[in-house]
């Protein structure tokens, strides 16, 4: 397909802003519609309960208040529990998880029982007088807690707290350690994250109780997904679900769920025959939508005593939290092929062990698995440098895999473009790395107490999920591909509808920029129509730095051939072969004879008369492509921090972040610099400020906003970005994903800058996140001072 | 109930109000006006500022009886005409959005920052940012905006 460049690489402004400028969005909680009641969810203060008794009377008497249901109430309404769709292992171990517990609750946040009011603060207050009688049952909460022997049991029909050990391995991994001259060994405790998209969830659902169908709009990322789920937990046909997630305040994981509040609404639609809404209070989120990261890990590397990486033993467990929520399992197994990084080796093994604790389910967060891996692998590689004597920069070029398309990794996979070390140079360059060093050593000779660290991540990630059959392999229960339809409208402008679901990156934009030039229009004479299940009816969604490089795929393909239609039209109504026209800026020329033309809005109209098509062509100008990966996309790059470390008071302050990407060919560069900023900034929070903590009787202990840190401009520097451009060869555009890359790179870049700061206190592994107090605690601790 | 009279964006509304309801939630619920967010439940996010008679407040900490006899803007009487308001170009010139959750919290707390300091420092603004939460931008481009806008606006 001849196509022009006019958008495509251009900072084109986002179609997405006015709406969203000017209090125009359609968020969720700003949607009415006519005799809407709302729901109130009475939740468990306890770790792990019986429920005894749930009294409703009281709730009942309450004014304003049209309903009130236990789970024993809503027993029948469910055909299926709440949906797990990556049973990693055969042996896996499944819960029974339901919208609202029947008999036991276990953990804080555990739905017990649901108020429904004409308006929400009647439900709220009607809420607080439902009186539960709870049984309380023994907690644990943490990961080494629940696999001690004896520990209390989440599920009582599992006989121990874990949940399932996969495993995966590559070469001999026990010779490469037996050959090794050296080893080193980090161990890691990844905090647990709450994910704070700043919409809190909210459901909305519409029944047609005389056509037995319903209507739910979602903050979620994956309507179509939970279309298919929600008609299988309630048992109604899919075909009567209708799915729209309508602006959407960010996910980041945190919406890649099915979750009890949505399935709650339809059965109470369903149930009272009237539109029933839901919105989470911020704080209620914390204890009701899923965590991220807590995972402890153990990594050694054998090399030789140059440096050189022989293998790699990775053993984590992962905390599930109570039950498992849509992909949890899964999550550590999207990190489980990546604790090589960007390196070499003969032999891999990899282990990972989930485990049950009375603590909110975790599942995806931004990064998913890859954030941690790639912790590991960038912290231990920091280890192994020290060890035989060489600096961060000559440690990565010494292991980097080779420059190439589809080189194997040690981990077992094949990754697209490789092209590491021009990357880490671009960084260095940027950043002025000689007189970083320079004042470093400056500043240390002179005794200062506001001491220089320099930290390197120089990683590889994995997104564009996914090849359907790689997925089969993992046991995952859906494909990976994403669909588009390209429709030429008869007054000339085109729908580009997407399977993919948009909650802040910028997709309508994007995929305008990818048709506009792909056809030859104007950008505003595009329109794309996304996130509602009867408008897009195909889609996989957006999760996983997946959309471009699946959903956008999808899209250029149908594009192409929208073009390859009209062309036989064009050739038709020229009475020329299609092979003598040229397409260029939209209009099909006959080659050599250039004021012979017909331009794709003329087409489109001939296709709508059709008057006058080819033998055998069908009216209309339109197209789908439904694209599944013939392999994911590996963006990588290299991200340099400088942090001021206060020795005296343990203060983090980061001077200086460099982030120099590589995400193959890029689309928009304005949007990619903004996906970077967002993700570098959650993962520095991740290495700085957040930490969701639990106290042993199960109660989140960061319990809202107020102790829970999600960091405000103060605590950020700019970040200093650039990028290089190695194509990504799994797809026709060369494009990779970047929506996760920041978060994956940056969280080792900020701890690594910090360990390098204290280096010559010789002060040991800095815990995540490095607060003042803790960095003070290890100063003093190195010093032999008493802390 | 208790009856209160707040201009809102230029027009008097009469109302009857509980005691307790929030001012966001007259603004969002009474009125219809959706434009301001509520993110949080503990004055923390800043997704709700308003302009009370000029001054940017956190709407979720002002009782709507609060306001009886005052003036409030919110995000929708920012742009006059159909044109946005300079701060709205800036922050669509400068990629200061992503979601736009905390968008329109964002700019009103930014038009506040720029009425009372007109050419603020990078550092300046990150300060004056403190109350009003972003998880998409990572701040870079809002602070870029705020700026931007600022120069815009005089
Ligand atoms: S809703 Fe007002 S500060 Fe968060
Ligand atoms: S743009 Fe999404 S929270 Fe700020």
């Amino acid at each position: 397909m001849a196509a022009g460049q006019k958008y495509v690489g251009g900072g084109v402004p986002r179609k997405e802003d006015p709406q969203l400028l000017t209090g125009q969005a359609t968020f969720v909680e700003n949607l009415t519609v006519p005799g809407m009641v709302h729901a109130a969810l009475v939740r468990s203060p306890y770790g792990a309960a019986r429920i005894k008794k749930v009294d409703l009377s009281a709730a009942l008497a309450a004014p304003d208040v049209v309903a009130a249901f236990s789970g024993e109430d809503l027993a029948d309404e469910w055909a299926a529990g709440l949906p797990m769709a990556w049973p990693v292992t055969d042996d896996i171990r499944i819960p029974d998880h339901w919208p609202v517990a029947k008999d036991v609750v276990r953990y804080v946040g555990d739905a017990v029982a649901v108020v429904v009011a004409t308006s929400r603060a009647a439900a709220a207050d009607a809420a607080e007088l439902v009186d539960v009688d709870y049984e309380e049952l023994p907690t644990v909460v943490d990961i080494e807690g629940a696999m001690a022997p004896g520990a209390p049991r989440v599920h009582e029909s599992f006989e121990n707290n874990e949940c399932y050990t996969w495993t995966h391995s590559t070469g001999d991994i026990d010779a490469a350690f037996a050959k090794a001259d050296v080893v080193v060994k980090g161990e890691y405790t990844q905090p647990r994250l709450i994910p704070n998209a700043m919409e809190p969830r909210a459901v909305l659902v519409q029944p047609s109780p005389a056509a037995g169908d319903f209507t739910m709009w979602s903050t979620t990322q994956i309507p179509h997904i939970a279309k298919i789920l929600l008609s299988m937990i309630l048992g109604i046909s899919e075909s009567k679900m209708r799915v729209i997630a309508p602006d959407v305040g960010g996910g980041f994981g945190s919406k890649l769920n099915v979750y009890a509040e949505e399935a709650l609404c339809i059965a109470l639609a369903r149930r009272l025959g009237l539109p029933v809404k839901w919105v989470a209070g911020r704080s209620e989120g914390y204890l009701a939508t899923i965590h991220g990261r807590d995972q402890l890990q153990e990594i050694e590397l054998a090399a030789t005593s140059e440096g050189k990486i022989l293998g790699y033993r990775v053993k984590i467990r992962a905390n599930m939290g109570a039950y498992l929520q849509l992909v949890a399992p899964g999550v550590p197994l999207l990190g489980g092929f990546l604790y090589c990084g960007s390196y070499g080796g003969e032999a891999y093994h990899f282990e990972c062990t989930g485990v049950f604790t009375n603590t909110t389910p975790t599942d995806a967060y931004r990064g998913a698995g890859r954030p941690e891996a790639t912790y590991a692998i960038e912290r231990a590689i920091e280890l192994l440098a020290r060890k035989v004597g060489l600096d961060s920069i000559e440690i990565r070029k010494l292991n980097y895999l080779p420059q190439g398309e589809m080189v194997p990794s040690p981990g077992g996979l094949e990754f697209d473009s490789t092209n590491y070390a021009p990357n880490l140079d671009r960084a260095l360059e940027l950043l002025g790395h000689d007189a970083v060093r320079a004042e470093q050593a400056e500043r240390r000779a002179q005794g200062s107490t506001k001491v220089l660290g320099l930290g390197f991540s120089t990683f590889v990630e994995m997104c564009g999920l996914a090849p359907s059959q790689v997925l089969a392999s993992l046991n995952y229960g859906a494909g990976g591909w994403d669909a588009a339809t390209v429709r030429m409208l008869p007054t000339g402008k085109a729908e580009v509808v997407t399977g993919t679901s948009p909650h802040g990156q910028g997709h309508v934009t994007c995929w305008s920029q990818i048709a506009a030039d792909a056809l030859g229009l104007d950008i505003d004479d595009i329109e794309v129509l996304h996130g509602d299940t009867h408008v897009a009816p195909h889609g996989m969604n957006t999760y996983g730095s997946r959309s471009l490089s699946v959903g956008g795929i999808a899209v250029y393909e149908a594009c192409g051939r929208v073009v390859e239609k009209a062309k036989t039209i064009a050739a038709h109504l020229l009475e020329v072969s299609p092979e003598d026209l040229a397409f260029e800026n939209g209009s099909f020329s006959v080659k050599g004879v250039p004021d012979r033309t017909k331009a794709i809005q003329e087409l489109a109209y001939a296709a709508w008369t059709a008057h006058s098509l080819p033998e055998g062509t069908e009216p209309g100008l339109e197209a789908n492509c439904v694209w599944d990966p013939p392999n994911f996309t590996y963006p990588f790059g290299s991200h340099l921090c400088v942090v001021e470390v206060d020795t005296e008071t343990g203060d983090v302050d980061i001077l200086r972040y460099v982030a120099v990407d590589d995400c193959g060919t890029v689309i928009n560069p304005v949007i990619v610099e903004g996906q970077v900023h967002g993700g570098v900034a959650q993962g520095i929070a991740a290495a700085l400020y957040e930490e969701a903590t639990y106290a042993e009787d199960g109660t989140l202990e960061t319990s809202s906003m107020i102790n829970y840190l999600v960091p405000s401009a103060a605590e950020f520097p700019s970040f200093e970005l650039d990028r290089t451009l190695t194509p990504s060869t799994s797809n026709p555009l060369g494009v990779k994903g970047i929506g996760e890359a920041g978060t994956i790179a940056s969280t080792p870049a900020v701890i690594n800058a910090v360990a390098d700061a204290l280096a010559h206190l010789d002060v040991g592994e800095v815990p995540i996140p490095a607060t003042p107090e803790r960095v003070w605690r290890l100063i003093q601790n190195a010093k032999g001072g008493a802390a | 109930m208790k009856r209160i009279s707040v201009t809102v964006n230029g027009v008097r509304h009469e109302a009857e109000v509980e005691p307790r309801t929030l001012l966001v939630y007259f603004i969002r619920e009474q009125l219809g006006l959706t434009g301001t967010n509520v993110g949080c439940d503990t004055s923390s996010c800043g997704a709700c500022t308003v302009h009370l008679n000029g001054q940017s407040v956190k709407s979720c900490t002002v009782l709507a009886v609060q306001a009886d006899g005052q003036e409030v803007t919110t995000i929708e009487g920012l742009a006059t005409n159909g044109k946005l308001h300079p701060m709205q170009q800036a922050f669509h010139e400068e990629h200061g959005l992503q979601c736009g959750f905390c968008t329109p919290g964002m700019i009103m707390a930014a038009v506040g920052i720029v009425d009372e300091n007109p050419d603020p420092s990078e550092a300046e603004v990150r300060e004056a940012l403190e109350g009003n939460l972003c998880r998409c931008t990572g701040y870079h481009n809002i602070v870029r905006a705020v700026i931007s806008g600022a120069k815009a606006s005089v």
